[in-house]
């Protein structure tokens, strides 16, 4: 045989397999992003998705209750009760007011299961400088 | 403080302009003086910047919070050593230091090849101050860290900062960035000389000398960077993984991908003179990969953990990348005809063919990871929605071509170029095939039944087998002929072929990493609520749940629980998990212990009170080969120090490598 059909073959094989393993991935693992807003408007048939919710945290709404987690994720004046049961220890930076991801599914009770948190502190990287009241400008205060 | 600190960055700016304008125009009008001016410039550059990140770090380490960066990113009471991390700890001082790196390269590169490469260094001088007068658009214009707060409303002085984010306040975190952007940068050189070699039609040999040990050097850092990512992670995150495919993450694994890969076919261009067109591509995407994962983790494209503020900086690096992209692939085809493949494939059976392999497969995963990374881009711009995929998708393509790779580990070096025949792979492959079957069966036999760890675990011991049986036939012939011992046999085996014994150190490093990973696929992990006195078993450990005690110190108040370890029966003494609140970001932080053994970590996050009742919740885990991960790193280092030392031979031949060299060249004029 040609060495060029070889190689062809061996080539072909190896990214079908592999070709077929990422399709295959995508379908299984893919999660469709969500706002709170667009959560309560979803169709019986979409909420068999796996979903990504985003919101803030509403303050004093964690609540721990042995293994499960619950709080509220908040957009504007909408609110969504989640249930995070994963294994996965919540991040440090999931906290009162923090933005948070949720992935999971959204139950028939309208609360929402989720399996993975992911939390960014929103003021951890746009931080506003606290600044020393007394300070006039241009003086050193420290 | 400040104005000088914006001008030393604007002066560099002109500079590196005059470098990229003088370095062409002196070359193409035939001005020398023009061209050593240009390079003059590059120093100029790197004095000015070093004077730049300079008045940074004084303003950081002073806590000058006048300034909006020093404010944000430090405060009193922190450290020495995380003041100084503060440079890199936020947006604009890790634009500064990706450009004074650059800088730092080039007037290194400019100083060592001063009499080296007259025909290329033009170019390649003008390709490094093109980049870096990129970053220096950044910073002079767009995101400036010598901003004063509250600019134009007079000076207003913070009295104290917000601190550098309480999760980065760990060892790893002030080497870790440093470690990357040395990898992410370094890559900018191998592709001015490509490109350079490009211009001047050179398609010869001489520019990848040099470029594949600044690739190698570069490769170091960025494998220290991303392991270093990776312990960080595991050791302060406290969901105990190392790696998340997140788009940062992965940003960073890219380039290592197409960089490794160009480490390989780099030797079939060196020994063949073939590949020549792929190992350009290679460089070329190494580059752009580096600028993109800049891109991705600076401009908050894609949803991430580490996503930095949402900034404007995203279309200047499209720009960038769109232009760099394109005119590369203009040179490329343009310059098809020098880059003609001295020889061709012969046999599936032979070198070759597993280099062109390697490449193949280390290309599949790095577009998979790309395709993965970007996936919530392209379905958004595709179908309107927005999909993410996610850790098991990852997963789920690497793992097949990591031990695709694995096995490519163990075969490629054993067999010969051009052609092998049946008769001697199956001597070459006839012990190590037998290893392998014999750790499947074995672990068969006691009940491990998950299919790739079975893969990877037999894999392991044939590639094991196959590097050992190198090292001890290589050994063994030099000690048939001088009488030394076996290991002064090998270390004399090794220095005579530095680059082969060395990259077998650096296989055998990634195998003792492949073992680590595959422990993942035993992992024992539990969330439990637990109170005072209560026991709780966890694989082969007993828990037992003591006092929670609790304080404050300047900086944060803190919990620890005290948690009684035991393994069958034995006492293994305390574990202390513990939970912080730093005061000045009011950022809890829990700072998990482990137990760090050969065979397993035990690992205990102390995730806080439970809201009902008075019982405490911790997680606790049992990671299995978690070190070999970490071990495998110092092989890789060490492999890889071993490559970059000269061989032994040329050192005390010289003569007979002259005559060599003359011999091949004048072999190349016929």
């Amino acid at each position: 045989m040609n060495n060029y059909v070889k190689f062809g073959i061996l080539i072909l094989a190896i990214l079908g397999t592999l070709g077929w393993l990422a399709v295959g991935g995508i379908s299984e693992t893919k999660t469709y992003y969500k706002t709170v807003a667009e959560i309560g408007q979803l169709s019986e048939q979409a909420k068999e998705k796996r979903l990504r919710v985003g919101g803030d945290i509403a303050p004093n709404s964690i609540q721990r209750n042995g293994a499960d987690v619950m709080f509220t994720l908040a957009q504007d004046s909408l609110r969504l009760k989640v249930v995070y049961s994963g294994i996965d220890p919540l991040p440090d930076t999931f906290r009162d007011g923090a933005q948070a991801l949720a992935d999971g599914r959204l139950g028939s009770d309208g609360v929402f299961h989720a399996t993975k948190i992911q939390a960014k502190c929103a003021s951890k990287y746009q931080a506003k400088p606290v600044i020393n009241g007394n300070a006039t400008p241009g003086v050193r205060t420290s | 403080m400040e104005n000088l600190g914006t001008l030393a960055i604007l002066l560099a700016f002109c500079f590196a302009i005059y470098a990229v304008l003088g370095s062409i125009a002196g070359k193409l009008g035939r001005r020398p003086f023009l061209v050593l001016s240009a390079e003059r410039a590059v120093y100029c550059v790197w004095g000015l910047l070093t004077v730049a990140a300079s008045l940074l770090v004084y303003s950081l380490m002073t806590g000058d919070f006048r300034l909006a960066y020093v404010a944000e990113h430090s405060n009193k009471s922190m450290d020495l050593a995380y003041k100084f991390a503060s440079w890199w700890g936020g947006q604009e001082g890790s634009l500064l230091l990706w450009a004074w790196l650059l800088a730092t390269y080039s007037a290194i590169l400019v100083f060592q090849n001063r009499r080296k490469f007259r025909e290329m260094m033009p170019y390649v001088t003008a390709v490094l101050m093109a980049t870096e007068t990129f970053f220096l658009i950044l910073i002079s214009f767009v995101e400036q860290p010598f901003k004063v707060l509250m600019a134009g409303k007079g000076i207003v002085d913070a009295g104290d900062g917000q601190g550098l984010n309480p999760l980065l306040q760990y060892w790893t975190m002030v080497i870790h960035p440093p470690m990357l952007y040395l990898g992410y940068v370094g890559f900018t050189v191998p592709f001015a000389f490509a490109i350079g070699s490009l211009i001047t039609k050179q398609a010869g040999d001489s520019w990848i000398h040099t470029t594949r040990r600044w690739t190698l050097v570069t490769w170091m850092f960025q494998t220290t960077g991303i392991l270093l990512g990776a312990g960080w992670a595991y050791a302060v995150l406290g969901w105990g993984g190392y790696w998340g495919w997140d788009p940062v993450e992965n940003a960073s694994l890219l380039p290592w991908i197409t960089a490794t890969a160009f480490l390989h076919s780099v030797m079939m261009q060196e020994k063949k003179g073939m590949m020549k067109v792929w190992n350009i591509v290679l460089v070329s995407s190494t580059f752009f990969l580096c600028i993109f994962g800049t891109f991705l983790t600076r401009s908050g494209v894609v949803q991430s953990v580490h996503a930095f503020a949402q900034s404007s900086l995203g279309r200047y690096f499209v720009v960038f990348l769109a232009v760099g992209i394109a005119s590369t692939l203009y040179l490329i085809l343009n310059r098809l005809d020098y880059l003609k493949s001295e020889a061709q494939l012969e046999s599936v059976l032979s070198r070759e063919s597993s280099f062109l392999f390697n490449n193949l497969i280390l290309l599949a995963s790095c577009f998979a990871v790309l395709w993965g990374t970007l996936f919530p881009v392209i379905s958004e711009a595709v179908s309107g929605e927005k999909i993410s995929v996610d850790g098991p998708f990852f997963n789920r393509v690497n793992i097949p071509i990591g031990l695709g790779l694995l096995l490519l580990t163990g075969v490629g070096p054993l067999i010969a170029w051009r052609k092998s025949s049946v008769e001697s792979l199956k001597r070459s492959f006839f012990w190590p095939t037998i290893g392998g079957v014999a750790v499947a069966g074995v672990l068969l036999v006691t009940g491990v039944r998950h299919f790739y760890a079975l893969m990877s675990f037999a894999l392991c011991a044939f590639v094991t087998i196959s590097i050992v049986l190198e090292f001890f036939k290589g050994a063994n012939v030099i000690r048939a002929k001088s009488g030394q011992n076996v290991v002064a046999a090998m270390v004399e085996l090794t220095h005579r072929n530095t680059r082969r014994y060395g990259g077998y150190l650096v296989h055998m490093g990634v195998v003792l990493m492949f073992i680590g990973f595959t422990g993942k696929a035993f992992d024992i992990s539990r969330t439990l609520e637990v109170a005072k006195g209560q026991k709780v078993n966890l694989g082969s450990y007993q828990l037992q749940i003591g006092d929670v005690e609790s304080g404050r110190n300047d900086n944060y108040s803190w919990e620890v629980l005290n948690v009684a370890v035991s393994k069958n029966g034995q006492d293994l003494g305390n574990m202390r998990p513990e939970r912080r609140m730093y005061f000045v970001s009011r950022q809890p932080t829990s700072e998990v212990t482990i137990r760090r053994r050969a065979l397993d970590d035990l690992y205990l996050n102390f995730a806080g009170a439970a809201n009902d009742g008075d019982g405490t919740v911790i997680q606790a885990y049992v990671f299995p080969l978690v070190s070999w991960i970490w071990v495998g790193y110092w092989v890789v280092l060490i492999g890889t120090l071993i490559c970059l030392v000269p061989n032994k031979v040329r050192l005390m031949y010289p003569r007979t490598e002259v005559v060599a060299m003359a011999k091949k060249h004048a072999k190349v004029q016929n």
